[in-house]
This record gives structure tokens, C-alpha cells and sequence, in this order.
């Protein structure tokens, strides 16, 4: 299968790779896939509790080229957003960026649940 | 040394220019075709078909008269399977195979189940061995075929064929065998591996693709096929259709080098591949070779390595040629049914690289693919999830995953 440039370039440069403090309250982490389906993504997120804006954003991903400019496209993005912002972030978004052909839409579809998980995880520290 | 580099010699392997020599008469001057009887053009082609016969015959220890030349391996085990389920439908319906064969295999049993055939697929187990007991416990009355394969074309591994058709025999049941992965790799004889019929390819054994034969016994037991293509009565009325005669005598030059070349090859192929496992072995934890290591073709590597998908390896690997067992490079989206079927966990399969040396790789290539192949996981280890639970002591399997 050929990739596209884009993937290619995330996939050789993948931006924000590493961890954040976990436990850290201000930081929300989101870890989905699984091992058996080949893609399990984990996105953190570091949000300023007066702002609402992320600050920050890693990521680490086990899965095929697409899941990893996926998950290295979503961090790029979300940085710098406010936490609603960032919710708005589709899955379609990331196709149309990365041009995913349809047997990879599943990688985008597990960015924007990555993006969704770390923003659920954060709010629960502040319920 | 030229990239990209070719070591997935499994799924085919490159013409040797030596059989490229012998095939370029026949796609040139001599164009004849071989059932004109009565001019120099069709006894040229005809010589050219009766000269590659012998020498097939001659790699496989069989009689010229019991080649049957195809269009490939994937003819030759329709037409051994559904050939024997027709000619012999009054003595039986049952066939015994297993789960491991190639999809030629496969499909061709679930067709003749709709046909009205019984079809038993034995397992294998972890190492990826078919039980001797096993078969000898699937036989019944009704049972007309057994077909295992020699060696399997992802794993390399070599079932005991000599073993399995003496209990054929024993029990008059007739033994076919898939030995597209073993003939010109492996010694491979069929009268003293007791096989009554085997597929072959020729491009799997350095020849030209689009050819291929099935071996067929004429005697003790007398092997008879009904034909799948009608038409001219070509090859003993076993498979009409004008013969390949470029493709067939590359398919001789070919079987006519292995045989020669045999004892140096297997060797060669062996130090290569053990030169490459050690290298993976010594550089990476958490690698995890497929299938057993001592019954196994000389050239076949199947490893996983942990942690890492399979295609994003092959995607950092980009200038060396091998596959990967994960889904993400399979059309069905599944991790590979032999893998599964030996029991490695789909999260392995999907980290699985098949590596298949062959006959023109070179110790500089080996170097070469095992450094890419180290650095290329050691960084996709960095970026992994996986790899950092584990190396905080997370058990992987205690996880509740959110996508089960």
C-alpha cells in the first residue's frame, strides 16, 4: 500500500512523542485500542486549570504507519486549543489531512477517541 | 550492494539467468507448440517439454511420464483435490488436510464441501506440527485423500511426510502434498517419502512464474485424476491446454540447478539465517521466533518482535522486501490464520516479520537487513505504549483494553 507524503513525513518526524506525569492533576491521559487489533494509542494532554488551553501533548503509539501520524497529527492539534476546542477535533479532519485511504479510517477514528479519553480523564481529577 | 534488497523468497523468488537462457529459444526461434506432430517447430517445443519432464523427474525421484505440467502450484493442488474427489467418489467422500495449508488448499476442500465432501482440518501444534496420531485417528472407511503440506510458506516448517504417507499407505488412503515451499530447497523424494502426488512451482525455485506441475503416480498405487480443464487430451488427458513451452523449460533449467546445486544451498541458505537470528537474537529482547526452529526450511525466519506492529516495521524497512503476518498488511484486515493457528497470540502475529533468504542474497545484505531491522524496532519500541507499560512491570494481559 502506498502512503501518503504527509503520513510518511509524520511517520519518520512523529511530533511530541514521550509521557507526561500521570498523575500530575492537571494532566489527562487517554489510552485506546487494543494489542489483538494491532493499534493501541496513548495520547496525554496538559491543561492550564485556569485557561482551559492545553499546553502541552505527547503521545505513544503501537500500530501501523497511518495510527502513528494519526495520534502524531491529533497532538500537533490539539496543543494550543482549549479543552471544548479540542473536543470538536473529528476523526474526518485527520483523514482529509493525512488523505488516509478507507481501510485506515479506523486509525483516525481511535485518534479522536484518544483525544476524547485524555479530556475525559483530566475532567474526572477536577469533578 | 543495490537496495532495495529482496529477501521475501517465499512469496516468489527472482529468475536465475541461467534458466532466463535456457527459456530465451522458446520465446523466440523455436515458438512451436508442442502438440504439432508433424514439423521441426512442434519437435523442437516438444524436446524442449520432454527434456524440463526429466529433469523435474530427476529432483523429485520420480518417473518423467508422472509429471503433469500446470499453470502453477495453485492448478496443481485444484487439481489433485478435486481430481481425486471426482475420479474416486464411488470409494469414498472424506479428505483429511489441516489448518495450516496454503489458501489453494483450503478453498479447494471448502468447495468439494459443497460438493458433498467431508473435510476434516487437523490442527497443529505450537511448534507447528500436524499429529501423526491425529491422522491416523481421521482415517475412516470413506477417507480417499490425505493432503498435508511438506513445508509451510510462512513458518518454514517441515512436517514429517515420510511418516505421514507410510500410514497412507498402510491404510490405502492416497497422500497428495503441497511441496511448492520444499522442492529444490529441502531433499524431497516422493518414493521414499511415499507421496502419490505433490505440487510444484517452478518460481518458487528460481524459474519463471505461470508454471508449475503436479506429480503423479502411476503406479503402486496407480494414481487416477479426473481433469478440471477439458479440452485436448494433453498430459495424459490430466490437464488440457496448450503447453507453457518457454515457461516449461525454464521450470527444467530450474529443477536441473537445484538438484545440482542442492547440497551447497541448503548450507548456504542455513548459515545466512542463522547469521541474521543470531544478530535479531544478541541486539533485541522480547523477540520471539515462530514455529520450530529445527524442522524448518534452511532460508525461513518467522519473528516477532514485540511491541511493535508489524507493517510499521515494514514501513521503517522500506528499502528490504519481506512480509509481516499483522492484519494491517493483509487484505482481510485478519493477523495470519498460521500463526493463529499455532497458537501466538494475535498481539505477537500482529509484530511478526517473515524473512526468506534466498539463493542470490548475499552475508552483506544479511548484515544489512539485520542493522535496519534493530534500529528501525529500537525506535518504534520508543514510540510504544506497549513497550513502556512493560518496562514499568504492567502485565499487558491484566489490562482492560478499551476496544475489546
Amino acid at each position: 500500500m502506498a502512503y501518503s507524503d504527509k503520513v510518511i513525513e509524520h511517520y519518520n518526524n512523529p511530533r511530541n512523542v514521550g509521557a507526561l506525569p500521570k498523575d500530575d492533576e492537571n494532566v489527562g491521559t487517554g489510552l485506546v485500542g487494543a494489542p489483538e487489533c494491532g493499534d493501541v494509542m496513548k495520547l496525554q494532554i496538559k491543561v492550564n486549570a485556569e485557561t482551559e488551553i492545553i499546553e502541552d501533548a505527547k503521545f505513544k503509539t503501537f500500530g501501523c504507519g497511518s495510527a502513528i501520524a494519526s495520534s502524531s497529527l491529533a497532538t500537533e492539534w490539539v496543543k494550543g486549543k482549549t479543552v471544548a476546542e479540542a473536543l470538536s477535533i473529528k476523526n474526518t479532519d485527520i483523514v482529509k489531512e493525512l488523505s488516509l485511504p478507507p481501510v485506515k479510517i479506523h486509525c483516525s477514528v481511535l485518534a479522536e477517541d484518544a483525544i476524547k479519553a485524555a479530556i475525559s480523564d483530566w475532567k474526572k481529577k477536577h469533578e | 550492494m543495490k537496495l532495495p534488497i529482496y529477501m521475501d523468497n517465499h512469496a516468489t523468488t527472482p529468475l536465475d539467468p541461467r534458466v532466463l537462457e535456457a527459456m530465451m529459444p522458446y520465446l523466440t526461434d523455436k515458438f512451436g507448440n508442442a502438440a504439432s506432430r508433424n514439423h521441426q517447430f512442434g519437435w523442437d517445443a516438444e524436446a524442449a517439454v520432454e527434456d524440463a519432464r526429466k529433469q523435474i523427474a530427476l529432483l523429485i525421484g520420480a518417473d518423467p511420464r508422472e509429471i503433469v505440467f500446470t499453470s502453477g502450484a495453485t492448478e496443481s493442488d485444484n487439481l489433485a483435490l478435486k481430481g481425486v474427489a471426482g475420479m474416486y467418489r464411488e470409494k469414498g467422500d472424506h479428505i483429511i488436510t489441516c489448518v495450516t495449508e496454503h489458501k489453494a488448499i483450503l478453498d479447494s476442500c471448502k468447495h468439494l464441501e459443497k460438493e458433498g465432501c467431508r473435510v476434516t482440518f487437523l490442527p497443529v501444534n505450537d511448534k507447528g506440527f500436524v499429529s501423526l496420531e491425529d491422522i491416523r485417528r481421521a482415517i475412516t472407511e470413506k477417507t480417499i485423500l490425505i493432503s498435508i503440506m511438506t513445508a509451510n510458506n510462512e513458518v518454514g516448517v517441515v512436517q514429517d511426510i515420510k511418516e505421514i504417507g507410510k500410514i497412507a499407505r498402510e491404510r490405502g488412503v492416497l497422500f497428495h502434498t503441497d511441496a511448492v515451499q520444499a522442492v529444490g530447497k529441502i531433499p524431497f523424494n516422493v518414493n521414499e517419502m511415499n507421496v502419490d502426488m505433490a505440487s510444484l512451482s517452478a518460481h518458487k525455485m528460481y524459474g519463471p512464474k505461470g508454471v508449475g506441475a503436479l506429480y503423479v503416480r502411476r503406479r503402486n498405487p496407480r494414481v487416477l485424476l479426473t481433469p478440471i480443464i477439458d479440452g485436448g487430451g494433453h498430459e495424459r488427458g490430466m490437464r488440457s491446454g496448450t503447453l507453457n513451452v518457454p515457461g516449461i523449460a525454464g521450470f527444467g533449467k530450474a529443477a536441473q540447478i537445484a538438484r545440482e546445486e542442492l547440497e551447497k544451498e541448503i548450507a548456504e541458505m542455513f548459515r545466512m539465517r542463522e547469521r541474521l537470528r543470531a544478530t535479531l537474537e544478541r541486539e533485541l529482547d522480547e523477540v520471539y521466533i515462530n514455529g520450530d526452529l529445527e524442522k524448518r526450511l534452511p532460508g525461513n525466519l518467522n519473528m516477532s518482535f514485540a511491541y511493535v506492529e508489524g507493517e510499521s516495521l515494514l514501513m521503517g524497512i522500506h528499502d528490504i522486501a519481506v512480509s509481516s503476518g499483522s492484519a494491517c498488511t493483509s487484505a482481510s484486515l485478519e493477523p495470519s490464520y498460521v500463526l493463529k493457528a499455532l497458537g501466538v497470540g494475535e498481539d505477537l502475529a500482529h509484530t511478526s516479520i517473515r524473512f526468506g533468504i534466498g539463493r542470490f542474497n548475499t552475508d552483506e545484505e544479511v548484515d544489512y537487513v539485520a542493522n535496519r531491522v534493530i534500529e528501525t524496532v529500537r525506535r518504534l519500541r520508543e514510540l510504544s505504549p506497549l513497550y513502556e507499560m512493560a518496562k514499568e512491570g504492567i502485565d499487558l494481559k491484566s489490562v482492560h483494553w478499551a476496544a475489546e
